[in-house]
């Protein structure tokens, strides 16, 4: 899923402090998951923001709901009715849904409430890490079920670097290098063979190298 | 084992000599003056000197303005490019310009990563990879053709090198398959990280022989006199994928500071000296960084001076 964080809550204000009317808006989707961008975050973030109004003794009205998703359109159709009531809104989705309320509401300030990161798991509460660069070739059947663009800092797809020591990235010692899991779970597999043969360079047109992407998928369309 | 280019590298390490390499690092101004004198200083001890590109992700003069200087000067130089700051485009439009001053050696890199340099918040490239640069760069030469597809006539002459790192883990073994990988893509020299695990490296270079790799890939080893007790402690505990055993520590921090430098240069020489006899290894590439006007006094010491002239 996509994995967001909150942005700091200077920075919001700074962005919405001369506004008298504000909405937040939460996405129940994947910063719901990951506890950035959820209907508890917007409660937070519409309590914190009405408590620096009633300090600085402005009267000002913060209101927040949240959408099912915001990537839709039906569901950001939802906010239609109320949408003249704000001077400004902050979308807590993701960089997606933070544009695509914006493209829909053409003419209202959208600010962006979380900083989003990566395509990841979740491996503990408060702990997601990157599985995915979303490169639109998958070669995980390659790489024993392990992705060299996402896991390795150099995105080798001929790895391990030079740099690697213990098992950790050149980078951190913190971070494992992704070329040595892969050939510790190509070893477990019985497909070290794998390991020696030259990958050609990799096709990036399907990657963001390529411009923004589209899928069109005829046999969904009606 | 190998296409034959004009490089002079190829024919010393094709003669059966020791072959001798070694590298300056470009300044990091405009000062063309510093190659020069750099190359002057070790220019009659060594068969090639590299220019290392952007090491270390510090920007510098680049690396093929460097060599191209070098070979005017009528030196042999090799050109290190590291996948990390260009994409395929500008790497093969680099190789063509090399190529096209008459530079036949090349040293294909991946890169430290841009982390540990003076600007950590550029984008990186990695289009590809050190092994891909090697595919490619023998494309141009075997085949007259980039990537892309377009077909040439003027080939590029290069004798393609890599590095390899037996210190960097996990294994020796695993070392050896991803060294045996660079091989299948074409590679024809190799020169080592600085090695002072000596048993880590004949461990290496024994399962090289047992399969064979080193009738096929020249090895030339790597060796970097230590300045004193400081830069030993430095190189064991902050730069990664370098293995300087504790020995080696108290071997140099065991003499008085003045003569800590006599004592790196010392055990330089013997190393060199121990490697001669080590099945596979072809010759040396000394990296004496920021230290070039002792490359001299490590060659001649090593027993590698006077250079052998060809013909």
């Amino acid at each position: 899923m996509i994995k967001a964080v909150p942005k700091p809550l200077e920075e919001v204000l700074g962005q919405v402090k001369d506004f008298t009317k504000v909405l937040i808006v939460g996405c129940d989707g994947c910063v719901t998951v990951c506890e950035a961008g959820g209907m508890k975050e917007a409660k937070v973030l519409a309590s914190a923001l009405r408590l620096y109004f009633t300090q600085a003794g402005k009267q000002a009205q913060i209101d927040e709901t949240s959408l099912t998703r915001q990537c839709e359109k039906e569901y950001l159709a939802q906010l239609s009715d109320k949408m003249d009531i704000y001077d400004a809104v902050v979308s807590l989705a993701c960089g997606c849904g933070v544009q695509y309320m914006a493209e829909m509401y053409n003419n209202k300030i959208i600010y962006p409430g979380v900083d989003t990161c990566f395509l990841g798991v979740n491996e503990e509460r408060g702990l997601y890490v990157e599985r995915c660069q979303a490169c639109g070739r998958c070669i995980l059947a390659e790489t024993g079920g392990i992705c060299p663009i996402a896991r390795c800092s150099k995105r080798m797809l001929n790895g391990p670097c030079g740099g690697s020591d213990a098992g950790k990235c050149e980078i951190n010692k913190d971070i494992p290098c992704g070329w040595e899991l892969i050939y510790e779970r190509l070893k477990t597999l019985g497909q070290l063979d794998r390991f020696e043969k030259p990958v050609d360079p990799k096709d990036w047109s399907t990657s963001r190298d390529g411009g923004p992407r589209t899928i069109v998928r005829e046999d969904l369309r009606i | 084992m190998s296409v034959t280019t004009p490089s002079k590298l190829q024919k010393m390490i094709d003669s059966g000599n020791f072959a001798v390499t070694s590298e300056v690092g470009p300044p990091r101004s405009a000062d063309g003056a510093v190659i020069e004198h750099k190359g002057n200083l070790i220019k009659d001890y060594v068969d090639a000197i590299n220019v290392t590109d952007n090491q270390t992700s510090v920007c510098r003069v680049c690396s093929l303005a460097c060599c191209i200087r070098l070979k005017l000067m009528g030196l042999e130089a090799c050109l290190q490019m590291v996948t990390r700051d260009r994409n395929r485009i500008a790497l093969q439009s680099d190789i063509l310009g090399a190529a096209s001053f008459g530079i036949n050696n090349i040293l294909c890199l991946t890169g430290d990563h841009q982390h540990f340099g003076d600007h950590p918040k550029c984008a990186n490239v990695f289009d590809l990879d050190s092994i891909q640069l090697i595919q490619t760069v023998k494309m141009m030469r075997d085949e007259g053709k980039l990537l892309g597809g377009h077909e040439f006539a003027v080939r590029p002459q290069m004798y393609i090198g890599a590095a390899a790192n037996p210190f960097a883990g996990p294994n020796v073994a695993m070392r050896v398959s991803r060294l045996a990988k660079k091989v299948a893509a074409g590679v024809q020299f190799i020169q080592t990280q600085c090695i002072y695990n000596m048993d880590t490296f004949k461990e290496f270079m024994k399962l090289m022989v047992d399969r064979g790799l080193h009738e096929k890939v020249a090895i030339l080893a790597g060796i970097t006199p230590m300045k004193n007790v400081g830069m030993a402690k430095y190189m064991q505990k902050r730069v990664p994928g370098i293995d300087v055993p504790d020995d080696i520590i108290r071997r140099i921090g065991g003499v008085p500071k003045e003569k800590q430098a006599e004592e790196g240069l010392t055990l330089a020489v013997e190393q060199i000296q121990e490697l001669k006899e080590v099945e596979g290894v072809r010759g040396f590439h000394i990296m004496a960084i920021e230290w070039e006007e002792k490359v001299g006094e490590i060659v001649e010491r090593g027993g590698l001076f006077p250079r052998p002239q060809l013909a």
